[in-house]
């Protein structure tokens, strides 16, 4: 386990000098390698430890978006803290949403489609509010600054999205070893086993749904500030809730460096594939490229890369330790 | 005062009456058996009692507190655990990791909990399997898993659900130690059993139950040579013209 623990440190002081050789566009690959190994890191709290499968994490991520953003532009309050409010109004909403999942007994895909039902109303919704742009969306202003979470090139973005990554990976390591984080794994594995062994199964699927929905909204905030453009498709469409549990599923589910590796995996493929294929005019392909991997690690590493990685580097890690 | 007392206890599936109109009392540190043949609604009575079935009728009191219409894991919190006839390990993680989800109940620290884990398995002999995956426990093992899980709740009524079918005579025998060592600690144990052996090593009282309705009771020997107990399991002869 120390080898482990080594090989992460070095990792990732090799990632915190990277932006001294990488250009803007390399860099920017990275921004979304981070960025999208910490949105499937939020939903694996939910997925991965607990069970419940959520396609409709999109609901979060523009929800801190759009709080964030709207309370700039109205209030000229600072991102920093708008993300707090958006990712507390995320966690609210997504109570709400638990409740109604987990107090009448809706599992499996009759989960799944509560959660796509509530990201799909509210991207209607948000479509139909003029005061947060309705159809079109909203621009941001570009106005550079520390406090505007704005900021020319992709250094800081770099360093800000390795940060989310970095920080949330620990907090899931650290709630994964905590009571709760065990609890909700029992919950992931045998619910009615864990009714009767004493699991709160409710009080804890809630837990586990507000800090996954909190984590992701602050995800909309950073993604918001750094394309400067928010649509309701966008934001709160299939295809990001799609987009962004993939990672998770090749990785490894329910571990902490699973969305981490399937980010790294998946995110340069898709990156580098969406720019030769849209100057070759073939726009779309990429999305063919992601789902024949899909297929490929579904059918030959159905526990994800993780597994086989762990199993490969075995001897030389001593993970027995 | 007794321990667990069931009084009238009646449950439907639409027609189907499984348990009816059932009483009976578990004395602290006793051991009862409840046995039955197939489909007696043996396992029901589990379910009503550990709150996986709401009874539409009578009443469940753990130490005079009555636990109809609590929810399954409030009952175990007041101190009556069960394991399922159907082991249900949690098959992705270690031993010890299962049976902590049990020890965190009354342990609030994580490091408590795995060291009264390490105890209950030490106890039920899977110590040397803490670290060793659930999925790869043959299933006399997971019978001792599922009994591990449960005890780490420290319970004061154990409810154990044909803990010893499908394990050959030795194994049945260590089993049976087990359950005698935890009924020494104090823990009332309610036992469904159709391994002959275990029942007649136990339990001190049977209750034996056929169409969700209590037929007889008494110390194994007595129900064992009990008339009707022997027809509700084999039949009633034919009568020769």
């Amino acid at each position: 386990m120390r080898r482990l623990y080594l090989l992460l440190g070095l990792l990732l002081a090799v990632l915190l000098l990277l932006p001294l050789v990488l250009d803007k566009y390399l860099l920017g690959i990275f921004v979304m390698i981070f960025y999208y190994a910490y949105l499937g890191q939020s939903w694996n709290v939910l997925t991965g430890y607990t069970g419940h499968i959520s396609l409709g994490h999109a609901l979060y991520v523009g929800i801190g978006a759009y709080v964030s953003t709207f309370l700039a532009q109205k209030f000229g309050l600072t991102p920093w803290l708008g993300m707090l409010a958006g990712g507390a109004l995320a966690a609210v909403v997504a109570l709400g949403l638990g409740y109604l999942g987990f107090r009448f007994g809706l599992r499996g895909v009759y989960f799944v489609i509560l959660t796509i039902s509530c990201a799909e109303i509210a991207r209607l919704v948000v479509s139909h509010i003029d005061a947060v742009g309705s159809f079109s969306g909203i621009f941001l202003d570009f106005h550079p600054g520390f406090a505007n979470f704005q900021f020319r090139g992709n250094v800081h973005y770099y360093y800000i999205s390795l940060g989310f990554m970095v920080l949330g990976s620990l907090a899931v390591h650290l709630l994964a070893r905590s009571r709760t984080g065990r609890l909700m794994v029992a919950i992931r594995e045998d619910e009615q086993a864990a009714l009767a062994l004493g699991v709160d199964s409710f009080k804890y699927s809630m837990i586990a749904i507000a800090i996954s929905a909190f984590m992701t909204s602050l995800a909309g905030t950073f993604y918001a500030n750094y394309v400067f453009y928010l649509s309701p498709n966008s934001m709160f469409g299939m295809a990001l809730s799609i987009d962004l549990i993939l990672r998770p599923i090749i990785g490894g589910l329910g571990t902490v460096l699973g969305p981490i590796i399937g980010s790294f995996v998946l995110t340069p493929l898709s990156e580098v594939s969406r720019t030769y294929f849209a100057q070759s005019g073939l726009e779309g392909l990429h999305l063919v490229l992601y789902g024949v991997l899909a297929i490929l690690v579904v059918l030959f590493m159905r526990q994800g890369i993780l597994v086989y990685l762990a199993r490969a580097l075995r001897p030389w890690l001593k993970l027995e330790e | 005062m007794e321990l667990l007392r069931v009084k009238d206890l009646g449950k439907h599936f639409g027609g189907l009456t499984a348990v009816d109109g059932l009483s009976f009392q578990l004395r602290p540190g006793e051991m009862l058996g409840l046995i039955g043949p197939n489909g007696a609604g043996k396992t029901t009575v589990f379910a009503c009692l550990s709150g996986f079935l709401r009874p539409e009728q009578g009443e469940v009191l753990l130490e005079g507190q009555t636990l109809v219409g609590l929810a399954p894991n409030r009952i175990c919190e007041l101190g009556l655990a069960r394991t399922f006839q159907i082991v249900r390990p949690f098959l992705n993680i270690s031993v010890l990791d299962n049976v902590m989800v049990g020890a965190l109940l009354r342990e609030k620290s994580v490091a408590r909990a795995r060291a009264l884990a390490c105890e209950v398995l030490g106890f039920v002999g899977l110590g040397h399997l803490a670290q060793s995956p659930a999925t790869g426990l043959p299933l006399p093992l997971r019978k001792r898993l599922e009994l591990a899980k449960a005890l780490a709740t420290r319970p004061k009524v154990l409810l154990l659900d044909e803990v010893m079918a499908g394990l050959n005579p030795t194994e049945v025998d260590e089993l049976i130690a087990f359950i005698r060592r935890i009924n020494a600690q104090g823990v009332g144990i309610l036992l469904i059993e159709h391994v002959m052996r275990g029942v007649m090593a136990l339990a001190s009282r049977v209750l034996v139950i056929n169409y969700g309705q209590l037929i007889a009771q008494g110390t194994p020997q007595e129900v064992v040579g009990n008339q009707e107990v022997i027809e509700a399991y084999l039949g009633r002869g034919l009568k020769h013209a």
